[in-house]
C-alpha cells in the first residue's frame, strides 16, 4: 500500500519534471506564457508530491512497516522512534528521497519568489532545475527505489548502521549536507539560465546571491557538524582525515566560497564573468560527484554503503552536464568579454583574484588526491591510497596564505589603495603577527606551519576587528552614537560586508582551534587496574570501575572514572563500547571533558571480562572547542549577510522588479 | 600598471597564469608520487623483495591463529598477519581494538623492517563479513555477562 502510493508520487513527480521543463522552454522560445506558467505549476506540485512520499516512508519507517523495501534494510523493532525516523537519511535509497524533497523545496520556492522576473532568464532555471529534479527522481524509481514491495515481509530488521544511531549530530549533519547541496542547484539553474538566455550581466548573480549564500551557509554547518561528529564518535580525537568523503563535502564548500568573493568583483567591476559561470557550474557538478562518491560505494567509508550500478548514472549525468555546460560557455565567449580591467595589484580585486586562485588550486588538490586511488585502480589495477601527508603538504601552504589574505582583503579599498592607507591599517596587526609569532618561537613552538598559523590569526584578527572599529568610529563622529550602538547599526546597514566580516572571525576562530589542537595534542595508551590513576595535563584520571548494561537496542560496556585536578574531584567521565544487534564489532563512545582551553577525551580500547583493568586512551587537545565555535560563528556572520534589511523588505514590495531592488541595496 | 595596454596586460597574465599553473601541477606530481600508501597482502608485501622495505604500506590480511600476545602493562601487541600463503609478524604500541582476536580481518599501516617485523602505526579492523569465527558465549551481552550491573537485566 504504501509502496505504491510512494512509487507513484515520484512516478507522477518524473514524468510532471520531464514536462514543465519541455513547457518552460517551448513556452519561452514560442512565446506562450501559459505553458513557462504551467511549468511552474509543475514546479509547485512536485513539492507535494515530494513531501508526501517523505511523509509515507517517515510513517513506514515508524509502523515498522517492513513491506517496504527501505525499511526492512534499515528499521528495527527496537530501535528508538527518534532514531527510526532519523533514519530517512541513513542509507542510499532514503537519503535519494529525502534529496528530492530538498530539491523539490528549492525549486518550488525559487520559482516561486522569481516569477515576476521578465524575460527568458527565469524559465531557462526553472526548466534546469526540473531536469535536476527528473535525475533525481528517475534514480528513485529505478536503481534507488526505496519503495520497492518485499515478500515474505520480514518480521524485523536489522536497524541502520551502528555508527549513525551512536549520535544526536546525525540527525543534524546530512539534512544540513543536504541543504547545502541542494541549494547550490538553484545559482547554478540561473547561470545556465543567463547562458541560455543571452542576459549575461550580473543579474542572474544578483538573483541568486541569498540562495547562494544560504546554500554555503548549510554547507559550512554540515562540513563542521560531520567534523564534531567524527571527533565525539569515532573515538580517534580527530575531526578530519582527508577521508575521500570528507574531501567529497569540502570541494564544493571551496569553489563556493570562491565563487562568493568573485561574483563582488563582477558586480563591482564587471570582471570575472566566464570565471563565475565557471565557479558555480563547477560547484554544482561538485556536488554530484560528491553523492556519487558517497553513495556509489567506490570508495570505501563510513558513508558509502551499497555496491551498484547507481555510480554510472552518477558519471553520465555529470559527464552530460560538463559537456553541456562547457558548450553553453564557449558559444558565449565573445559576449563575455570583461567589460572591467585591473587598475592596481593593491587593491581589493586583487587580493580576491588570489583568493580565487588559491581556493582553486585548493580544489585541485583535494580533487586529485581524491581521485587518484580511482583511478589508479581503475587504470593499473593497483589498491592504493593517498595519505595524509600529501594534503598537508600541498595545501597548509595555501591555508596559510589565505589566512593573511583573509586580513589584507578587507582593509584594501576597490580599484586602488594609497599608501598612507596601507600605514594606517597594517601598523597594529603587523606589530600583533610579529608580537604572536615571537611569542610562539619563545614558547617552544617549532612547527613553521603552526608559529605562522598563530601568527597571521592575529594579524587578520587585529586587522578584521580594525575594520569594526573603523566604521564604528565613523558612525560615533557622525551621528553622535554610543560604541555598541554605532557597531550595531554599523552592521545593521551593511549586512553583507560585515556579516561576510563575522564570518571571517569565524574562520580565525577555527585556524586558531585546528593549529592548536594539531601542534599540541598529547596522547597517552595506559592500562589501569580499578583505583589505579594516570596523570594527565592537569589533572588526574582515576579509574573506578567497569560496568556493562542491557538496553534495548544495544548492549554498553562502560568505565567509570573521575578527574581530580590537585586531589580534588571536579568531575566523572565514563566512555563505553556500544555493542549494537549481533554485530562483534563494538562502537565506541569516547568520553570528553570539553573546556575552553583544552579537551579531555578519553577512550575506552579494551578491557578484561571480568573487569579486573582496562586500557585507556588518554587525550589531552587543546583548544578544539574553538573549532566548532567559530563554525558557528561563521554559521552566524552568512545568516547576518542573507538577513533581508527593513528598507529593502519595503522597496522589494514597491519594486516589482528584484533587479532593481537588488540594485538598491548593500555594497 | 593602468597604464599598460589592454592587451599586453591579458597576455601577461594569461602567461602568469599558465606558470603559476604548471609550477602547481609539479609540486602535487611529486606530491603524490611521494605519499601513495600501497595496499598488499603479505604475498605481494614479500613479492617485492628488497622494495619491500621502509616504504609506507597498508597490510591486510588475517590474524593468524594462536599468534596474538598482548602485554597490557607495556602495551606491546605483537601478532602475525596471514593471507593463506604467507605471514609476516607484526608489531605495534598500543591497545588493540576490543574486537580484535585470531582470525578477524585487519589492516596495519606502517613499515617492514629489515629484521622482517612490520612495525604498526595504526591498526584497523577490517570491517567485513567475509571471515566470521564463531564467538564464545555469543552475543556481547553473554561474553561480559559478569560484568552487568546488580539489579539490572
Amino acid at each position: 500500500m504504501i509502496s505504491t502510493l510512494g512509487f507513484g508520487t515520484i512516478a507522477v513527480a518524473l514524468a510532471l519534471s520531464v514536462y514543465g521543463a519541455v513547457a518552460a522552454v517551448v513556452g519561452v522560445r514560442t512565446r506562450r506564457p501559459e505553458l513557462v506558467q504551467s511549468a511552474s505549476v509543475a514546479a509547485y506540485v512536485n513539492f507535494a508530491l515530494l513531501a508526501i512520499a517523505n511523509l509515507a516512508m517517515v510513517y513506514a519507517l515508524v509502523v515498522h512497516d517492513f513491506s517496504v523495501s527501505y525499511v526492512a534494510q534499515v528499521g528495527s523493532r527496537a530501535t528508538p522512534l527518534f532514531i527510526t525516523i532519523i533514519s530517512l537519511w541513513s542509507a542510499l535509497e532514503g537519503s535519494i528521497l529525502f534529496w528530492g524533497l530538498v530539491l523539490a523545496a528549492y525549486t518550488a520556492s525559487a520559482v516561486y519568489l522569481h516569477r515576476n522576473h521578465p524575460g527568458p532568464l527565469v524559465p531557462y532555471a526553472t526548466a534546469t532545475m526540473l531536469v535536476v529534479g527528473a535525475f533525481f527522481y528517475m534514480l528513485l524509481i529505478g536503481p534507488a527505489n526505496p519503495f520497492e514491495p518485499v515478500w515474505p515481509v520480514p518480521a524485523d530488521g536489522p536497524g541502520p548502521n551502528p555508527l549513525l544511531q551512536n549520535h544526536i549530530l546525525m540527525a543534524v549533519h546530512p539534512p544540513l549536507l543536504y541543504l547545502g547541496y541542494v541549494g547550490m542547484t538553484v545559482p547554478f539553474a540561473f547561470a545556465i539560465g543567463a547562458l541560455l538566455s543571452g542576459e549575461l550581466d550580473a543579474t542572474w548573480i544578483r538573483m541568486t546571491r541569498r540562495w547562494t549564500v544560504t546554500a554555503w551557509i548549510f554547507l559550512s554547518l554540515a562540513i563542521v557538524a560531520g567534523m564534531w561528529w567524527s571527533y565525539e564518535v569515532l573515538g580517534w580525537a580527530g575531526y578530519w582525515a582527508w577521508d575521500p568523503v570528507e574531501n567529497a563535502s569540502f570541494m564544493p564548500w571551496l569553489t563556493a566560497t570562491a565563487f562568493l568573493h568573485s561574483v563582488m568583483v563582477q558586480e563591482r567591476r564587471e570582471m570575472l564573468r566566464v570565471w563565475n559561470l565557471s565557479l558555480i557550474v563547477s560547484t554544482f557538478l561538485l556536488t554530484i560527484l560528491g553523492t556519487f562518491l558517497t553513495r556509489s560505494g567506490i570508495v570505501q567509508s563510513v558513508h558509502a554503503f551499497t555496491q551498484g550500478t547507481i555510480g554510472y548514472y552518477f558519471i553520465g549525468f555529470i559527464a552530460v552536464g560538463l559537456v553541456f555546460s562547457l558548450i553553453l560557455l564557449t558559444g558565449r565567449g565573445t559576449e563575455l568579454r570583461s567589460a572591467g580591467n585591473l587598475d592596481s595589484p593593491l587593491s581589493r580585486e586583487t587580493v580576491f583574484l588570489f583568493n580565487n586562485l588559491i581556493l582553486t588550486a585548493f580544489t585541485f588538490t583535494v580533487l586529485l588526491g581524491t581521485l587518484y586511488p580511482i583511478l589508479a585502480e581503475a587504470l593499473r589495477g593497483v589498491k592504493v591510497s593517498v595519505g595524509a601527508p600529501f594534503y598537508n603538504k600541498m595545501t597548509l601552504p595555501l591555508c596559510m596564505a589565505l589566512l593573511f589574505l583573509l586580513g589584507v582583503g578587507p582593509a584594501l579599498p576597490w580599484r586602488r589603495a594609497e599608501p598612507d592607507v596601507l600605514r594606517r591599517k597594517f601598523v597594529i596587526p603587523g606589530i600583533a603577527l610579529l608580537v604572536v609569532a615571537g611569542a610562539s618561537l619563545a614558547l617552544g613552538l617549532r612547527q613553521p606551519y603552526g608559529i605562522l598559523a598563530f601568527g597571521f590569526a592575529a594579524f587578520t584578527l587585529c586587522a578584521t576587528l580594525g575594520e569594526f572599529a573603523e566604521g564604528a568610529r565613523a558612525r560615533m563622529r557622525a551621528h553622535g552614537e554610543s560604541p555598541l550602538v554605532a557597531l550595531g547599526r554599523l552592521i545593521g546597514a551593511n549586512r553583507r560586508r560585515y556579516g561576510g566580516y563575522i564570518a571571517h572571525l569565524g574562520v580565525i576562530s577555527m585556524a586558531v582551534g585546528i593549529a592548536a589542537s594539531s601542534t599540541f595534542q598529547k596522547v597517552r595508551d595506559v592500562t589501569l587496574k580499578p583505583g589505579e590513576s594516570v596523570r594527565a595535563g592537569a589533572y588526574d584520571v582515576r579509574f573506578d570501575q567497569l560496568w556493562a548494561q542491557n538496553e534495548p537496542h544495544r548492549f554498553v560496556v562502560g568505565a567509570d572514572l573521575t578527574v581530580l585536578a590537585e586531589g580534588k574531584e571536579i568531575g566523572r567521565l565514563a566512555p563505553r563500547l556500544n555493542f549494537y544487534g549481533d554485530r562483534d564489532e563494538p562502537i565506541t563512545t569516547p568520553a570528553v571533558r570539553t573546556r575552553p582551553h583544552a579537551d579531555l577525551y578519553i577512550n575506552l580500547m579494551a578491557f578484561e571480562r571480568d573487569g579486573s583493568s582496562a586500557t585507556f586512551q588518554v587525550i589531552i587537545e587543546p583548544m578544539v572547542v574553538w573549532i566548532w565555535i567559530g563554525g558557528g560563528i561563521i554559521g552566524l556572520g552568512g545568516f547576518i549577510a542573507v538577513l533581508p534589511g527593513r528598507r529593502r523588505r519595503r522597496e522589494a514590495a514597491v519594486v516589482t522588479d528584484p533587479v532593481a531592488a537588488g540594485k538598491g541595496g548593500d555594497v | 600598471m593602468s597604464t599598460v595596454s589592454s592587451g599586453g596586460r591579458r597576455i601577461g597574465l594569461v602567461v602568469g597564469l599558465v606558470v603559476v599553473l604548471c609550477g602547481f601541477a609539479y609540486l602535487l606530481y611529486g606530491g603524490i608520487g611521494e605519499n601513495l600508501v600501497y595496499f598488499v597482502t603479505p604475498t605481494e608485501l614479500l613479492d617485492k623483495g628488497e622494495a619491500a622495505y621502509d616504504a609506507p604500506v597498508r597490510l591486510g590480511g588475517q590474524v593468524a591463529p594462536g599468534t596474538v600476545r598482548w602485554d597490557a602493562e607495556a602495551l606491546d601487541l605483537r601478532f602475525a598477519i596471514t593471507d593463506g600463503e604467507n605471514t609476516i609478524q607484526v608489531h605495534s604500541t598500543g591497545a588493540p581494538p576490543q574486537m580484535f582476536r585470531d582470525g578477524i580481518g585487519v589492516i596495519v599501516e606502517g613499515r617492514y623492517t629489515r629484521d622482517g617485523v612490520f612495525e604498526s602505526t595504526n591498526l584497523m579492523v577490517k570491517h567485513s563479513n567475509e571471515y566470521r569465527p564463531p564467538a564464545e558465549g555469543h552475543p556481547p551481552s553473554e561474553m561480559y555477562r559478569s560484568l552487568i550491573r546488580e539489579g539490572e537485566s
